[in-house]
């Protein structure tokens, strides 16, 4: 590991006056940053302990969830509002990780948590997202984990956020404070496509550190789903998942929400699937599965991922038909 | 820089390289080799730790970090000689083989007992998923989870 400083700040605005110089990295749970500056997959000459700063707690006040960017995953996942009312926030939490990473790992750093594309790990290999320019070995590698959706001809790693993607399809939005002051970003926005800078992922600029996440109700939270297809029965990254909240009139869908992990380069809103689902009944099959079908018109499979449409498909019929109370 | 840690009841003053994590610290420089080094990625729990009674990998922790905190490793668990009640589980159900993983699942079965997540063997399997066992010991030590937590509920009524 390169040698580093590690600075401990007493309050925010002193953080982010650290956080701002150059190759600093804010440091919370540290279960990404240690592990990638082990690998040498990330640099720093500074880490900055955030963790002691007061941002670590969960509000809910009736109508607005609001979660403070140090709070824990297993804290999260633990508490009683979020698991009623938006059961599928608690199930993504649930079936991340393991019980030990999740009392270590924090929203804010869950959110911003690199890639678990193998040659982005892997110095010896080329990868734009860690070394700009330098190629991209999925695109003609083992691609069988990688994205159909988003991708480019620099990237096609995936985001490794199963958290993001239930919080994408709660209109989540995302707290910041920076150099320039405090702002606020719909988090599904905040999340950038590669194009031809894999290396940027996010809006965040140099300095700004995420202080909370707050979430407005979703109608039908609470029988909300977080579906998981893995190749491990646990522990283990999405091939495919499914955030799904499902609000009935009678037997039809008045409104439904989509998000997809595992697929795409980013935590992925299924638009065009939801606005078809409008008005539908819960037990029209073939309706259901048009509707679902309509989130991979666009997908771009590479030689190993191909099965991840219909794969993907078939997780989203199965996951509204849960979310709308069915079987 | 100077730190003060408090591993298993006992202080320590120690001068750290910010880089040391706690599991090399507690293996190389405190002698408390109970502790194993598996991936050292957060990726087999073989490292596993209670800091302030949570469940932690200390592998990715910094050991400059755990200033006034409370480390307990396998060391600390057996009180005046006499074994934890899954410690015992685990010999009687031959929850192990060759033995390497095993400091790591019995503080995360510990910790496992303490949150409530072990009514099923079902449960037990899901919450214990962090620690793998290459021999493939898992039935012996859901088992053994499960003895434990009957013994542990029988011994508090």
């Amino acid at each position: 590991m390169q040698p580093f400083e590690l600075v401990t700040p007493v309050g925010i605005t002193e953080a982010v006056e650290l956080g701002r110089a150059v190759d600093a990295v804010y440091l919370a749970g540290g279960t990404n940053v240690v592990d990638f500056l082990r690998t040498g997959a990330m640099r720093a000459s500074t880490l900055v302990d955030i963790d002691r700063l007061p941002l670590r707690g969960i509000d809910f006040d009736g109508q607005r969830l609001r979660i403070g960017a140090l709070t824990r995953m297993s804290e999260l996942a633990a508490e009683p509002a979020v698991r009623d009312r938006y059961k599928f926030i608690a199930e993504s939490l649930e079936l991340s990780a393991s019980a030990q990473l999740r009392n270590m790992a924090s929203i804010g750093g869950n959110l911003l948590q690199r890639t678990r594309c193998l040659y982005f790990r892997e110095r010896n290999f080329k990868c734009n997202k860690r070394t700009p320019g330098s190629g991209c070995a999925a695109r003609d590698g083992e691609n069988r984990r990688h994205a159909i959706l988003g991708g480019s001809e620099a990237c096609v790693a995936t985001h490794a956020s199963d958290l993001a993607v239930a919080l994408v399809a709660a209109d989540a939005e995302v707290h910041l404070h920076g150099p320039s002051g405090e702002w606020t970003s719909l988090l599904e926005t905040f999340y950038l496509e590669p194009e031809s800078t894999p290396e940027i992922e996010t809006r965040i600029g140099r300095g700004d550190l995420i202080v909370a996440v707050s979430v407005p109700p979703v109608p039908g939270g609470e029988r909300s789903v977080y579906l998981k297809l893995r190749e491990r029965a646990s522990y283990e990254f999405a091939l495919v998942s499914v955030a799904a909240s499902v609000d009935l009139d009678g037997a039809l869908i008045r409104e439904a929400r989509i998000a997809l992990g595992g697929v795409a380069t980013r935590p992925w809103r299924a638009r065009e699937t939801e606005a078809r689902l409008q008005g539908v009944a819960l037990d029209d099959s073939g309706v259901l599965r048009e509707a679902a079908a309509s989130a991979f018109v666009d997908a771009r499979p590479l030689r190993d991922n191909g099965f991840k449409v219909e794969l993907g498909t078939r997780a989203i019929v199965a996951a509204v038909r849960q979310a709308g109370g069915g079987a | 820089m100077n730190a003060r840690l408090t591993v298993n009841g006992r202080g320590y003053t120690l001068v750290l390289d910010p880089r040391e994590s706690l599991l090399d610290v507690l293996r190389e420089r405190l002698d408390l080799s109970g502790t194993k080094k598996g991936c050292d990625q957060g990726a087999c729990g073989a490292c596993t730790v209670h800091i302030d009674g949570r469940r932690v990998l200390s592998c990715l922790t910094l050991a400059a970090r755990c200033e006034g905190k409370q480390v307990t490793t396998i060391e600390g668990i057996a009180r005046d000689g006499v074994l934890h009640p899954l410690q015992r589980a685990m010999v009687e159900h031959d929850g192990l083989q060759c033995g390497f993983c095993t400091p790591g699942q019995i503080m995360a079965g510990i910790a496992l007992l303490e949150e409530g997540h072990a009514t099923t063997r079902e449960e037990i399997r899901e919450w214990m998923s962090g620690n793998l066992c290459r021999c493939g010991a898992y039935n012996g030590i859901v088992e053994a989870i499960e003895r434990a937590r009957d013994e542990m509920r029988d011994a508090a009524v």
